[in-house]
């Protein structure tokens, strides 16, 4: 299976992605999307104007389940995040040319993720605008400083850094597309505008070597960001004493979990839009197979996880983790247990299967159980655990509220929005980086060259 | 001031261009740069540009930042501001290694971004190359060799001539 399919040049690479922006009249079925997306975000928009008007009490949350929705789809959204990163970064250290085509829009992919999440842990604060001075460092008049022994300080460390590093990585990367679309742009403001962002890029030697060199350098220090990231994430839970929290094995598994939902995101977006924009010479089926693939390796490594929980359940001797294990299975939230081991543990293996890995139906089909297994695995940990822990006196039932389904549906529609106006405004996928998988793109030695 | 910036030769392939590159780099020019759609390695070596400075900067701006963040949090959790959290010494260097690491990465990345930029010159809202007209497939499917006037080689008539003997599509000046 090919990375692009024969027949390109370098012009014609560019014309078909730069067109897609530039000479496409906005079609039908794009208006439709933005509208409902745009629609759906309205949602977010009024729960979060009540959610500030009344405060944290619209949602279900209550000691002791105090961080229910909030931390489920905090969690959720900035994992579905790093298979961006994971691509752009961690692909590009191991000479994957492969990833040259949607590296673009999964590192958009993990901008609105990390935006979708970053929302949550600030409203969750109740007031986010008496927040600033416990979560960021920052002479106040009250004199007082954050806790940097906490690991919710670390979180607004890690979040914070991975999301202007990924703009930044981002950023770099549409610069020199920038200028291909500011040379080609027939409008007037559309020639302004990518003008204005190109910075006056005009590929000169000089610049492409210090841009390779702060390129992959900037791969270079994603990977261990990207990977720190949702370990940080992990230790908000695992620093606890919380029965089910306190485990050494979450950071693997919260970042093998991230990478695994964060890729079946990245073949939600990619399979429709290969197929409406026609891009399926550019993303071809080695890119879904290889997605796929990638999904079924870091899926395992979460099914382990599991396993592993239950074994360290019974194992430990320890009474609350043992309780904790037989909660999940017979507990008031068992349904939720069962749908998540159904979801990543057992439907996540007809991923094996030849035929599903090739057929991009099913493979959208797969995502979306994916997405919603890894939603239901974040729901289990964070209400699981909370709802019962050592004192019966304390145990408590956590239902959410409409509030809580309006806000999550309502990111949904914040991120689908962003993507839509990406796709339309920027080259979704990198246009010089094709160009290098052209073979024509290669220096011949002079003894080739016939003179 | 030089009447004009230089003379800009149009190549199709990439090899060409280094190979042109290399030609002029070996008849004594050095006021030059190669201009492609996507990098070619092989053409900043042929213009004889060698070190670029960007992983120093981002080096100096990781130490910077790690060494910043750590400074921080010991300033304010044990000089200015220290609290007793569960009995733990003030001065918990492991609780502050999440910090120090984000903040080396963050201050990397930030100065290797902002240092490429600054030694490209850019932004730049103006360059006298963009008043070549065919120098926009610059950024599609040609490729450029601008060897400026200011080289002290340069000779209109000669650098034409030199240019035209290297297979080039098209010459063009390159007015200011």
């Amino acid at each position: 299976m090919h990375v692009l399919e024969p027949g390109h040049s370098f012009a014609s690479v560019t014309d078909k992605i730069a067109n897609i922006v530039l000479r496409r009249p906005v079609t039908l079925g794009w208006v439709a999307g933005f509208a409902i997306s745009f629609g759906v975000m309205q949602i977010l928009l009024l729960a979060l104007a009540y959610l500030l008007f009344r405060g944290t009490i619209i949602w279900g949350i209550n000691i002791p389940i105090g961080w229910g929705f909030a931390i489920i789809n905090f969690v959720w959204w900035i994992g579905i995040g790093h298979a961006g990163t994971l691509i752009s970064a961690i692909l590009l250290l191991l000479k994957q040319s492969w990833r040259n085509s949607i590296n673009r829009f999964a590192e958009a992919m993990t901008l609105f993720a990390v935006a979708c999440a970053g929302l949550f842990p600030l409203v969750h604060t109740g007031r986010p605008w008496l927040a600033a001075y416990w979560l960021f460092p920052y002479p106040n008049s009250m004199g007082v400083w954050p806790q940097f022994r906490s690991p919710l300080i670390w979180d607004v460390f890690a979040v914070s850094t991975y999301f202007t590093i990924s703009l930044l990585f981002w950023f770099t990367g549409l610069i020199p597309d920038l200028a291909t679309m500011r040379d080609r742009a027939q409008n007037r403001w559309a020639r302004g505008i990518y003008g204005l962002l190109a910075m006056g890029w005009r590929g000169s030697a000089r610049h492409w070597k210090r841009y390779e060199t702060v390129y992959l350098l900037l791969a270079g220090i994603s990977t261990p960001l990207v990977l720190s990231v949702h370990t940080v994430v992990s230790f908000d839970f695992a620093t606890s004493i919380i029965p089910g929290w306190h485990t050494t094995i979450f950071p693997p598994y919260f970042v093998a979990g991230a990478i695994y939902s964060g890729f079946a995101m990245v073949l939600v977006i990619a399979i429709p839009i290969r197929k409406y924009y026609g891009l399926d010479d550019m993303i071809t089926m080695r890119h879904l197979v290889n997605s796929a693939k990638v999904m079924l390796a870091t899926g395992l490594i979460v099914a382990y996880g599991y396993v592993m929980e239950v074994f360290a359940g019974f194992y430990s001797g320890n009474v609350y983790e043992k309780y904790l294990t037989l909660n999940r299975f017979e507990g008031p939230y068992a349904p939720f247990y069962w749908a998540l081991v159904f979801c990543n543990v057992i439907f996540l293996n007809i991923l094996w299967f030849k035929k599903v890995r090739e057929t991009p139906i099913y493979l959208f089909l797969v995502s979306l159980v994916v997405l919603v297994g890894m939603w239901l695995e974040r729901f289990v940990i964070v209400v699981v655990s909370l709802h019962r822990d050592y004192m019966p006196s304390q145990w408590g039932i956590y239902v959410p509220t409409r509030w809580d389904y309006l806000t999550f549906i309502g990111t949904l529609g914040l991120f689908a929005s962003a993507m839509f106006l990406f796709i339309r405004i920027m080259p979704m996928i990198s246009i010089f980086e094709i160009r290098t998988l052209l073979p024509e793109s290669k220096v011949k030695a002079e003894a080739e060259v016939k003179h | 001031m030089e009447p004009i910036y230089g003379l800009m030769a149009e190549f199709d392939t990439p090899t060409e261009l280094v190979e042109a590159a290399k030609r002029s780099y070996a008849d004594g020019y050095r006021k030059m740069d190669t201009y492609s759609p996507f990098p070619i390695e092989e053409a900043s070596e042929a213009i004889g540009f060698h070190k670029d400075r960007v992983a120093l900067i981002v080096l100096i701006g990781g130490l910077l930042g790690g060494l910043s963040g750590y400074l921080l949090q010991y300033w304010i959790n044990v000089i200015n501001y220290p609290l007793n959290i569960g009995g733990r010494p003030y001065h918990s260097w492991p609780s502050f290694i999440i910090v120090t690491f984000e903040m080396t990465i963050l201050f990397a990345g930030i100065s290797g971004v902002v240092g490429m930029l600054a030694l490209n010159g850019l932004p730049m809202p103006y360059h006298p190359v963009f008043n070549v007209p065919r120098f926009k497939e610059a950024t599609n499917d040609k490729f450029f060799l601008c060897i400026e006037a200011a080289d002290p080689k340069f000779d209109r008539a000669d650098t034409e001539r030199f240019l035209a003997s290297l297979n080039a599509t098209n010459i063009s000046e390159v007015p200011h």
